[in-house]
């Protein structure tokens, strides 16, 4: 069993955050995991990627990931590059930070093959909401939980309480019901599509 | 206690458990993250009896090391790149004082061009400085090498450099088991210096020494880089038993005993090899893995017996030299045995990533025959790149 998640953001988004978030609550599951950044010049606004590899063996690569099952996407406007869509397993998975549709971002580069699908969620807006701050990764890997199942939603919190030490309880609260929030909003247009 | 967390905050956090009483850095990514745990950890009061200076530069944190040390305390010091590169001036200092200080180079490419990412450039200019090097295959490798690195120093009164991937290792949050303090004190020492600094007692660190002895304090200097071959094996092995974790010591083979290509490789890559070798492996291929933990001292030997009864071995060199081959790859030559024909790649300068895809490729060529022998080959090269900009310079008048 692996699962393999990249991560396509801009500086200052928590590109970062979100692959260990996902890493800690693999971790916290029994699974082994990795987060690996791609950091480019540490700049606000650059485009950032990161990665995440879960496996029920011990991972030993160190390498990118090349065959990603699933592709997040926290700034839509990525999607005109080229590279955001590489990879991507056939019947891979792509969450985009949007409040449009799949159909309506195929303009804007979101352009699926095979049995690849996609899952639209407006992460940015959802968090102007709780948090006052569109900072879209909370919500956004509470997407990535729901769509894979590998991990548990209690997990992924238990990950922000412990990723979030410095926070004030608001903002751990906010991302908490963030999470929540997107993780049940995508669990059920998943099961009212199915 | 198994932890899913940053290397850097998992090496910062071993090495507090080491319990330096003098760390002196200068933050330079990618090893900040390490320096500033220890100066938050010597801050809240978790890191005790220990200074940490804030200095104006990596020539005043060595400095400042070999100064604390001379006077018989236990140091720490942390640096990538061209930070590095400015300490070089004092680096043999601390080696041919004997001085035991332990530090974490970050490995990332030196400049220019400005490069901030990985490779070996850094700590492989620096080999001839005196220090041990050895290099981390993992994070939980880089973790468990401070631990031994601080024993090996003092045993053998020789500064010791644990050379871990920049962000590769040093930024990534994985599975680490930390050594626990209880287990560190145990396995290492206090710290009991050969000589020291003390207005009681006074005595002379770092003489002149002119035509009539410097031949033989070089000399008696080398033959302790000898012996530190030995203490190093031995102290993995105590590692082993103590801590039961197979981290350290000279060599990293992995399904070489029967292998027809060898890959030789150092740091991080290790791991995405392995993986390279079980894929070539399931498709019928013999192929290993063989990893430089030690570069300095050279395991001449030890490479001589590794790589015996094995056809071909393919050095990836991750730094340049303008020599005649890569910097791994010249020690791999000449310590090589007859029978094995040794190939050298460059791979993964300033960050490109060397992947699993392209080891197995350059696996797959070298028994086709496709991967020339004699040439150090640019292995990831953008080679329509590199041929128009050539034609442009050969073109100019």
């Amino acid at each position: 069993m692996t699962l393999d998640v990249r991560i396509h953001g801009r500086g200052g988004q928590g590109v970062v955050t979100a692959a260990e978030l996902l890493s800690l609550a693999a971790f916290d599951q029994g699974l082994h995991a990795q987060a690996l950044p791609s950091f480019g010049s540490e700049r606000t606004g650059a485009p950032v990627v990161s990665y995440c590899r879960i496996d029920d063996k011990p991972i030993r690569a160190h390498d990118p990931l090349d065959a990603p099952q699933v592709v997040v996407v926290q700034d839509p406007t990525l999607l005109r590059a080229a590279d955001v869509l590489d990879g991507l397993a056939e019947d891979g998975v792509v969450v985009v930070n949007s409040a449009r549709t799949p159909a309506e971002l195929a303009d804007a580069g979101l352009r699926l093959e095979g049995h690849q699908h996609a899952v639209c969620l407006p992460a940015s807006e959802l968090a102007r909401e709780r948090l006052g701050r569109p900072l879209p990764n909370t919500a956004l890997i509470g997407a990535v939980v729901a769509l894979t199942g590998i991990v548990g939603l209690p997990a992924l919190q238990e990950a922000i309480r412990q990723r979030f030490t410095t926070a004030t309880d608001d903002v751990l609260q906010a991302n908490l019901q963030l999470a929540s929030d997107a993780h049940d909003l995508v669990s059920e247009r998943e099961h009212h599509d199915a | 206690m198994r932890r899913q967390v940053e290397g850097s905050k998992a090496v910062a956090e071993t090495v507090a458990r080491c319990r330096p009483t003098v760390v002196a850095a200068y933050p330079i990514s990618p090893q900040t993250h390490i320096v500033e745990r220890l100066s938050e950890l010597v801050t809240v009061g978790e890191l005790t009896s220990c200074e940490y200076l804030m200095v104006e530069s990596e020539f005043g944190a060595l400095s400042a090391c070999i100064g604390a040390s001379a006077a018989g305390a236990r140091t720490y010091t942390a640096t990538a790149s061209q930070g590095l590169l400015f300490m070089a001036e004092a680096l043999p200092n601390a080696s041919g004082l004997g001085l035991p200080i332990v530090m974490t180079v970050a490995n990332r490419a030196i400049g220019a061009p400005i490069n901030i990412w990985n490779d070996h450039s850094d700590a492989l200019s620096q080999r001839d400085s005196g220090w041990v090097q050895l290099f981390a295959s993992s994070n939980q490798e880089a973790v468990d090498l401070h631990v031994q690195a601080f024993v090996l120093a003092e045993q053998m009164s020789l500064p010791v450099m644990v050379c871990m991937d920049g962000f590769v290792l040093t930024h990534a949050m994985e599975e680490i088991d930390v050594p626990e303090q209880d287990d560190v004190d145990a396995f290492l020492p206090a710290f009991r210096p050969r000589q020291w600094l003390d207005p009681d007692h006074p005595v002379t660190i770092g003489a002149m020494v002119g035509p009539d002895a410097y031949t033989e304090v070089k000399y008696l200097m080398a033959q302790r880089q000898r012996r530190t071959l030995d203490a190093l094996a031995e102290v993995a092995d105590r590692f082993r038993g103590a801590f039961g974790r197979d981290s350290g010591g000279l060599l990293r083979p992995y399904r070489t005993d029967d292998a027809e290509v060898v890959l030789v490789v150092m740091g991080s890559v290790w791991g995405t090899a392995a993986d390279a070798v079980d894929q070539l492996r399931a498709d019928g291929v013999r192929a290993g893995v063989l990893g430089v933990t030690c570069y300095r001292p050279w395991p001449g030997d030890a490479l001589h017996d590794a790589l015996s009864g094995i056809a071909n071995a393919v050095v990836v060199n991750r730094a340049v030299a303008t020599g005649p081959g890569g910097v791994l790859g010249q020690d791999v030559h000449v310590c090589a045995p007859t029978g094995t024909a040794v190939r050298e790649v460059v791979m993964g300068l300033g960050g490109r990533p060397v992947t699993r895809a392209g080891l197995v490729d350059l696996v797959c060529d070298v028994l086709d025959g496709w991967e020339p022998a004699g040439v150090l080959d640019y292995r990831d090269l953008d080679e329509r790149v590199a041929q128009r900009e050539l034609a442009r310079e050969e073109a100019l008048p």
